[in-house]
């Protein structure tokens, strides 16, 4: 029970670190990115259904 | 200026540039793939307990943060990419483990593996022959991996299992889309390093496996 605990708190720490180390380029990202047209979304959507799909094949071949 | 105009306007050493990071970032990561597998290996022999997993994505991402961004232009660097995956490799183990003693483990593994091959042959042969850029997606999949990151805390005290699963599936989009933006990122960012992007698709693809595995074995597997 003590090491799962220690185990939960490490994890949260990590994770609390990673965000706290990706936030300053992802505000950066969300600010100042390129904003995308409507077909340059679409072909970028087409292949993440794809990819959803394909993974929805695999479910169900397991 | 449009894309056409962009790719006319290039120069030959640009064109020869970007061909040599594409070759020199795929012929790593291929190498780093492999190391990994040998290290996940190697740590499911000597079946290292769930501790290790954590203790070793700490370390990773500690070099990830605090030694390669001050290596990534020298040959040190390579070391360091090596250490990197070589560590996110060993703490596999303790995962691989836990679903090899599923009944239909090994096929679970098999499946995830080679979908998470397709996925990422796909859509990186996607990037790389329509030559588009994506570098528009990259405020929404940076949004997508906060939103996912601070779910992810939350559930580790919360313990709800459907948002465990909501989470994989949607860290199967999120990578999915990061192997697009940084596959274009080798084409369109000169100033994009081939240390730095082996590493970001080789988190990609790990991130991409580890939750297809997720996904499979709590829809598909079975705990006999």
């Amino acid at each position: 029970m003590g090491e799962e605990l220690w185990m939960k708190i490490g994890w949260a720490l990590l994770l609390g670190a990673m965000l706290v180390m990706i936030w300053p380029r992802a505000r950066i990202m969300m600010q100042e990115g390129r904003k995308g047209s409507a077909s340059e979304w679409k072909s970028a959507l087409i292949p993440l259904l794809l990819v959803a799909g394909f993974v929805l094949l695999l479910i169900t071949s397991v | 200026m449009n894309l056409n105009e962009t790719a006319v306007a290039r120069s030959p050493e640009a064109v020869l540039s970007t061909n040599k990071l594409i070759r020199n970032t795929y012929t790593l990561l291929s190498m780093t793939l492999i190391f990994s597998a040998v290290m996940a290996m190697a740590s499911m022999a000597v079946k290292v307990g769930p501790m290790a997993h954590l203790l070793s994505s700490i370390g990773a991402i500690a070099l990830l943060w605090l030694v390669l961004p001050r290596t990534a232009n020298s040959a040190a660097g390579i070391g360091v990419v090596f250490a990197i995956t070589g560590l996110l490799g060993f703490g596999l183990g303790p995962i691989l483990n836990h679903y090899l003693a599923m009944s239909n483990g090994p096929q679970l593994i098999a499946t995830a593996a080679g979908g998470t091959g397709v996925i990422f042959l796909a859509l990186s042969g996607y990037a790389l022959t329509t030559r588009k850029d994506f570098s528009f997606m990259g405020g929404f999949l940076m949004t997508g991996l906060i939103v996912v990151l601070v779910a992810m805390i939350a559930n580790i005290f919360l313990a709800i299992p459907a948002l465990s699963l909501a989470m994989s599936a949607v860290i199967v989009m999120i990578m999915s889309g990061f192997i697009l933006y940084d596959t274009s990122r080798m084409v369109h960012d000169p100033y994009a390093n081939y240390l730095m992007m082996t590493v970001s698709l080789f988190l990609n693809i790990l991130n991409l496996f580890t939750s297809l595995l997720h996904l499979l074995g709590a829809l598909s597997g079975s705990d006999d």
